[in-house]
């Protein structure tokens, strides 16, 4: 029932176009992120289907119903802010209970309704105590069991998690989801960090200076992004630049800076454009030994840096392009800086995008 | 090159303990042998005359009726401040309309209106032929109570609208937005969240209100007729039996001046310790009701309650003076007056003396409030020493201006080597000094001690900060604070009156022409308060064009 649909959406402040005809629908039940770097419109777009902003253009639809024009306490929606907003002349009891006690609900009932969600945050002991008495992850889970008390069906989430540490964060956004699961509600997440969308969303909008660049499941986002910048934003990958030599039913032949040659699939490039071959870091493989073949590069390692999981080389190919491999620390035989080694990489996992107008660099820069 | 080493010699002395202490205990004991205690003092070296009221009890319950109206008008007077001026403050910050600006500039005219001009303005709009009791055939209002609820009303006003539009817009709209999302109307959300987390700034409005109207003699003195409040009783005392009884004058004046200023003592204590924990009576949520007081039609219309009531009570009425001083340009007043024949030449000479008072005094507030706030927002000598004076520096604000000036006359009449000027420099500075030192605290508290702490790592000795860091953030409060101090004491006259025997400022000379002391035409009162309006509106809009556009860091 509560599925949350804008069309045309667009929102200017003065001169600014926060938000730029964005069209969109999150499903009922779903767990939806909306990711991109800050300035992007994200915390704008869900402004406004709180209510909180009124648009310039376009609908908003909750259920079947339009809402722009209802205020915001009408909308049914809960709403948990990136500084909690918890109220700091009232105690947790009456935080979690304003919900109920503004919508009139029975006092009897109000009162079962936030045991509830007290119990079900695990802060049922302090209920007497005020907002500043609070650690920042107590005061998180109460912002949420105050928006779940007021008979949220949808939760809107500005940044919950960003005020929190790094430990409690990842502790805390895996409760988020479960808690969203097990109680049917519709979320809508808003942040900056790519790994806390992917870890918890069904699915996520990577927007980019107010608009949408690509929606998907993080595993398709991360398997097949739509554009240079999602494949950047997403994970981290390499970037080589190129033009098309030849194409044939869709295989490419790449020819890279100083000549090299690599192949790969794509649909998107035709012949002598200028092109940029994105491959990610765990699909290169190095090896000591030199041999000849498909998708061969040779280079000179430059850099190497011990990440605990992982060990990561910086590699410096003879085409003078830079890139990165990831290889399991424990696993490996780990190579020396300055040794000479040979990468290669299957033509499938590849993916190649035409070479952006504006130039590589604004286009992936976040 | 001077100035380079004056300035290496104050670095070098500053990063020493003994000479920076020095300067903050020389604030401290300027402020309390001559802020703090003298006028509290004063009156307790008078206090054996005490006697001579308690033989007169027709003259004690004279002295005790109009204490009670004073505050009895205070507390109503406040209360409708605070009501009238949120819904101003919230129009200013929250409307949309590029008017508001212009409204935003209005709200500030009582307010630099000298008092006394401001009583006779009202007077004459309220009570005069030509003013709106002319639309309903004879005076609307005669002088008395209600107008002196009017006038004070008027002129506290501006603090509450002041204080609060600060306050609006230093507010986390997040509160009030979270609750929205709660399901809570506009109305309720303001009532229930806003106001309470804001609880703090309307009780500091109601108390500057309280205080300002529990004080104010000069424009009061014009508008009450027969009817008495405490200071007004204490002009009129001194008036009836200065000369002819002077045991009696004192008597009564210390019996008035240790009630008035004891229960404005207890007044504010009661507020400042219960204050925070008063709740908002009302706890139930009427969630229909509410609502309909949230929407469009009731926010049109209690916007427009909010600029009628303005423009009528406040704006208008201060301003009405302009007429007959409009009228005087015409009717020779205005050669008379630039010739200073009859009684101008003694108004020009109290323009000086204003003006150079409030020079004097602005200057003064300057050179030994700063030490003083800062020793204050940066916890110099501990916290409880802080607190101590925080709360130190407000007395002189509470106690009714009269009073004050009395006690500090009683006080310095033991030092006769003390001229009359000096004696006034004192009790403008006892009145202005904590706008001062309040405005300077705010402001040294906004500059967080990292920036402090960065400019020390950075190399710069203790004066250097003050002079690179904390003077150059807080400029435009200093100016603020430094224009408050100034129009203070232009229209101070409460204390004046009860100071000075000889020497006359411009609200002196209004209030003497207005009362017919010195016989004076309608035209030239006019005129003699629309030139002080005038020279005041220069030095606001000169503020406002020296600060415009400069963002608050």
């Amino acid at each position: 029932m509560p599925e949350v649909r804008v069309v045309n959406l667009t929102k200017k402040f003065d001169d600014i176009t926060a938000l730029d005809n964005v069209s969109l629908t999150v499903h009922d039940k779903e767990y939806f992120s909306l990711l991109g770097p800050s300035g992007c419109g994200k915390t704008t777009l869900l402004r406004l289907v709180a209510g909180l902003i009124e648009p310039t253009k376009g609908e908003i639809y909750i259920g079947d119903k339009r809402v722009d024009e209802v205020p915001p306490e009408d909308r049914e929606i809960g709403f948990v802010f990136q500084t909690f907003a918890l109220f700091p002349h009232m105690t947790v009891w009456e935080n979690v209970n304003y919900g109920p006690k503004v919508k009139n609900f029975d006092e009897k009932e109000s009162g079962t309704i936030v045991h509830e969600v007290l119990e079900l945050v695990k802060l049922h002991e302090r209920l007497g105590a005020y907002p500043n008495e609070l650690s920042g992850g107590m005061m998180q889970r109460i912002a949420v069991a105050r928006a779940l008390a007021a008979g949220a069906k949808i939760l809107l989430l500005d940044e919950p998690l960003g005020q929190l540490d790094a430990k409690v964060r990842n502790d805390i956004r895996y409760e988020m989801r479960k808690m969203a699961k097990d109680l049917n509600l519709t979320a809508i997440h808003v942040t900056h960090d790519q790994a806390e969308a992917m870890s918890i969303s069904d699915r996520i909008a990577v927007m980019k200076k107010g608009r949408i660049v690509q929606v998907g499941t993080p595993q398709e986002l991360y398997m097949r992004p739509a554009t240079l910048f999602v494949a950047n934003f997403i994970g981290e990958s390499n970037f080589l630049e190129g033009s098309i030599a030849d194409v044939t039913n869709g295989e490419l032949i790449i020819e890279l800076r100083g000549g090299a040659k690599v192949y790969a699939f794509g649909n998107r490039v035709a012949k002598d454009e200028r092109a940029i071959v994105v491959i990610r870091p765990e699909v290169l493989t190095v090896e000591k030994k030199t041999y000849a073949g498909k998708n061969v590069l040779r280079g000179v390692v430059e850099k190497i840096t011990f990440e605990g999981t992982f060990i990561r080389y910086v590699i410096r190919l003879e085409s003078d392009d830079v890139v990165v491999v990831i290889k399991p620390s424990m696993t490996e035989r780990w190579f020396d800086i300055g040794a000479s080694i040979t990468l290669s990489f299957e033509p499938e996992k590849a993916h190649v995008f035409p070479y952006p107008e504006e130039g590589l660099t604004e286009e992936i820069s976040v | 090159m001077n100035s380079r080493k004056l300035n290496d010699a104050l670095n070098a002395l500053s990063s020493k303990k003994a000479p920076k202490y020095t300067t903050y205990i020389a604030a401290i004991i300027i402020f309390l042998a001559l802020i703090l205690l003298p006028p509290i003092l004063g009156i307790f070296t008078k206090f054996d005359t005490i006697q001579q009221i308690f033989d007169q009890p027709a003259l004690m319950d004279r002295a005790l009726i109009a204490i009670t109206n004073s505050f009895i008008i205070a507390i109503l007077v406040s209360a409708f401040d605070v009501i009238a001026g949120v819904p101003m403050a919230w129009l200013i910050t929250r409307g949309k309309s590029r008017w508001l600006n212009i409204l935003d500039t209005l709200a500030d005219i009582p307010f630099i209106v000298p008092t006394a001009a401001l009583g006779y303005s009202l007077l004459l709009f309220w009570n005069g032929p030509e003013g709106i009791s002319a639309l309903f055939g004879g005076s609307l209002i005669s002088p008395g109570w209600l107008l002196i609820a009017l006038l004070h009303f008027t002129f506290s006003f501006p603090i509450v609208v002041r204080v609060m539009v600060g306050a609006l817009l230093d507010y986390k709209m997040e509160f009030e937005r979270a609750s929205r999302t709660l399901g809570a109307s506009p109305f309720t959300a303001v009532r229930t969240v806003t106001l309470p987390i804001l609880r703090p700034s309307l009780i500091a409005s109601y108390i500057l209100s309280f205080a300002r109207s529990l004080s104010e003699t000069g424009a009061t003195f014009i508008v009450a007729g027969l009817f008495e409040t405490g200071p007004v009783f204490l002009q009129d005392v001194k008036n009836e039996l200065a000369v002819s009884n002077p045991p009696l004058y004192e008597g009564a004046t210390v019996f008035t001046s240790i009630i008035l200023i004891a229960v404005s003592l207890a007044i504010f204590a009661f507020i400042r310790i219960f204050g925070s924990r008063l709740r908002l009576p009302i706890k139930g949520i009427w969630p229909s009701f509410e609502r309909k007081l949230s929407y469009k039609r009731a926010e049109t219309s209690r916007n427009s309650i909010t600029i009628v009531v303005f423009l009528l009570i406040v704006l208008i009425p201060s301003l009405f003076v302009a007429l007959p001083a409009f009228i005087a340009l015409f009717n020779g007043t205005l050669s008379n007056a630039l010739s200073g024949t009859g009684i101008w030449s003694v108004y020009w000479q109290s323009l000086v003396v204003s003006y150079t008072l409030a020079g004097i005094v602005t200057l003064l507030s300057f050179v030994i409030g700063l030490p003083m706030a800062l020793m204050i927002a940066r916890k110099r000598f501990g916290r409880f020493t802080s607190n101590l004076f925080d709360i130190l520096v407000n007395v002189p604000l509470i106690v009714p201006s009269i009073a004050l000036g009395v006690s500090l006359k009683f006080f310095w009449q033991n030092f006769a080597f003390v001229p009359e000027f000096l004696l006034l420099v004192f009790a403008h500075l006892a009145i202005t000094y904590p706008y001062f030192v309040r405005s300077m605290t705010a402001a040294f508290e906004r500059i967080s001690l990292d920036m402090e702490e960065a400019a020390r790592t950075l190399g710069a000795k203790p004066f250097g900060v003050f002079r690179t860091i904390m003077l150059p953030l807080t400029k435009y409060s200093i100016l603020s604070g430094a224009i408050i101090v100034f129009t203070r004491s232009i229209s101070e006259t409460g204390a004046t009156l009860a100071v000075v025997t000889t020497l006359q400022t411009a609200p002196v000379v209004i209030v003497n022409w207005v009362k017919q002391v010195v016989p004076a035409t309608p035209s030239d009162i006019g005129l003699g308060c629309g030139i002080l309006i005038l020279l005041s509106l220069a030095i606001l809009l000169t503020l406002r064009l020296v600060t415009r556009g400069k963002g608050r860091y």
